[in-house]
């Protein structure tokens, strides 16, 4: 039980809102020692895991170009693109995305979006252009809204749409570990079994997109009728 | 042969650059604590494969200390004003999407062919790391694309990379971090406690009941973790590998493949998968750093709810 204790101080850290990284560090440190290892061979035992997880980081690489280009007006000449189309609309340029990402992701394209790489820089200044275009000045808590919404859209077209590609990581994990176990099973078929849940996800998540233009609607035409 | 650790000397490279620009940044008033975070980080890029493990878990929480006492700073300066900027967007126009449509285009090409190039007998870049290493390429690419196009002065990337790095701060580490985490709960072996408690304390003689457990356990055991890949193994081996597949009769490529999505229904809604959720709200510059778990949570329950019907009507279908 006591192996828990890293459970705990995360969820405990979480909640008082401390910094997450001592939170989780704390959290490490202490679940090596609840399960019976010494000070050092934990502190040890963090580093090496460290060190070999330093590949998450590499997309941070992005950065040099990506800021080199909002200097010379990325964002600012992807909201005039969307100006210029009438019919862009927050809900339609996000449904759009939303497709794009989903489908290319199960064509194993899994690198086509991403925060850094398409959210930051086009995605959302262009979600913003729309809502700008048919509304005027937005209120900062209307254009943080379509920013998440914009985040959220990259992660769940491309959580559901990736497992439907066969030589994908979540895939070859199911098959080694199923293998390990005795049990064979095709990667093809897993990806035919993720289909219905990708469907369930696009009709879900592209019916809440469809109706974050009315609430936009509504809620910009209430903050016009108090001023 | 190009492998991983030289796009981590790239990424050190950078991350001591970034350390450099904040050094010499007087409008940041905690400036030292940003070029010691930074500074740190390059370390464990440009030679953390050769450090004792030891000396690198001194380095983490050294880096940790720095984030978490004082605090980072940001500085205050911006390189080129609002106006300057949509004069430029104006100058330069749609070609301005050219070096940002190159880092996804080049990525994508260079995972299909770089394995396929070979030099001397031996492939170009390790096949393995292939997708990580495209990634890197494309991003030198696209960085010459635009240098070329926009003639900037040579620290220009540099300066930028540092102001975006900064707008992002500690979160940009929190992802690797949590990563690290994984690994020593794996060690510890939480993940075989947390199903003991599954099989004793739940009720695992319907059929129904095992799916809803195992599904909201994949979830819920994400969202501890950060990670689906951290949960499928230990949920999988608890409960449903011995309850859904060997009691029941369920078929087990559908429990798996279902179950693995009914654990990325719980990625959406915890800031333990920090890359997904955190980081875009730095990146994004809002002030709720929950903001995008927020507008996940909705479509994570419904499509859980879907997924544990799926797996209901689908798994025994036999």
């Amino acid at each position: 039980m006591l192996t828990l204790i890293g459970i705990v101080i995360v969820v405990i850290g979480f909640v008082l809102g401390m910094n997450p990284l001592l939170v989780v560090t704390v959290a490490g440190l202490a679940t090596g020692i609840a399960s019976g290892l010494g000070p050092l061979a934990v502190v040890a035992a963090f580093g090496k895991a460290f060190i070999t997880s330093r590949y998450v980081a590499i997309v941070w690489l992005v950065l040099p170009v990506i800021g080199l280009l909002e200097r010379a007006g990325l964002k600012e000449r992807a909201r005039s693109v969307v100006a210029g189309l009438r019919a862009a609309t927050v809900s339609r340029i996000l449904l759009a995305y939303f497709a794009i990402r989903q489908i290319t992701a199960a064509l194993g394209l899994t690198s086509l979006g991403g925060h850094a790489q398409m959210v930051r820089p086009l995605i959302a200044p262009m979600a913003e252009g729309a809502a700008e275009n048919q509304y005027g000045e937005l209120p900062d808590r209307v254009r943080h809204k379509i920013r998440a919404h914009a985040a959220a859209v990259d992660n769940i077209a491309l959580f559901f749409g990736e497992d439907i590609f066969i030589a994908i990581g979540s895939i070859l994990l199911i098959k080694g570990f199923l293998d390990q176990n005795g049990i064979h099973v095709e990667p093809t078929q897993l990806a035919i079994w993720a289909i219905p849940t990708a469907l369930c996800a696009f009709i879900i998540h592209g019916t809440r997109l469809l109706l974050l233009d009315r609430w936009l609607r509504t809620e910009l035409a209430r903050k016009q009728g108090e001023t | 042969m190009i492998t991983l650790e030289h796009i981590y000397w790239l990424t050190g490279l950078m991350m001591a650059g970034v350390a450099l620009v904040n050094s010499r940044d007087f409008t940041n008033p905690r400036r030292f604590n940003n070029t010691a975070f930074w500074g740190i980080y390059a370390i464990t890029f440009l030679i953390g494969s050769h450090l004792p493990d030891l000396a690198s878990g001194f380095l983490v929480i050294g880096m940790v200390l720095v984030a978490s006492i004082r605090g980072l700073g940001q500085g205050k300066t911006e390189s080129t004003s609002r106006a300057e900027r949509e004069a430029s967007a104006r100058r330069w126009g749609a070609k301005l999407f050219i070096p940002a449509l190159t880092i996804p285009f080049v990525t994508v090409l260079g995972t299909f062919f770089f394995k396929k190039i070979t030099l001397d007998g031996s492939p170009l870049v390790d096949v393995k790391q292939a997708t990580v290493i495209s990634l890197a390429i494309a991003t030198l690419i696209a960085l010459a694309v635009g240098m070329a196009m926009l003639r900037p002065p040579l620290s220009a990337p540099i300066r930028e990379a540092r102001r975006l790095l900064d707008a992002v701060g500690w979160a940009a580490v929190l992802p690797q971090m949590l990563a690290a985490l994984g690994a020593l709960f794996a060690i510890a072996g939480v993940g075989n406690v947390v199903s003991g408690l599954a099989q004793r304390w739940i009720p695992l003689d319907n059929p129904f009941v095992v799916v809803l457990t195992y599904t909201m356990g994949m979830a819920v055991f994400t969202m501890i973790m950060g990670n689906a890949f951290a949960a499928f193994p230990v949920m999988t081996a608890g409960i449903g590998l011995p309850l859904i597949v060997q009691r029941f009769g369920g078929d087990p490529t559908i429990m798996a493949a279902i179950g693995m999505l009914s654990g990325f229904c719980g990625t959406l809604m915890t800031p333990m998968a920090a890359n997904f959720n955190i980081v875009p709200t730095a990146l994004l510059e809002l002030p709720d750093e929950n903001a995008v778990i927020k507008v996940q949570v909705p479509t994570a329950l419904l499509l859980l709810a879907a997924n544990i019907l799926l797996m209901n009507f689908l798994v025994f279908r036999r």
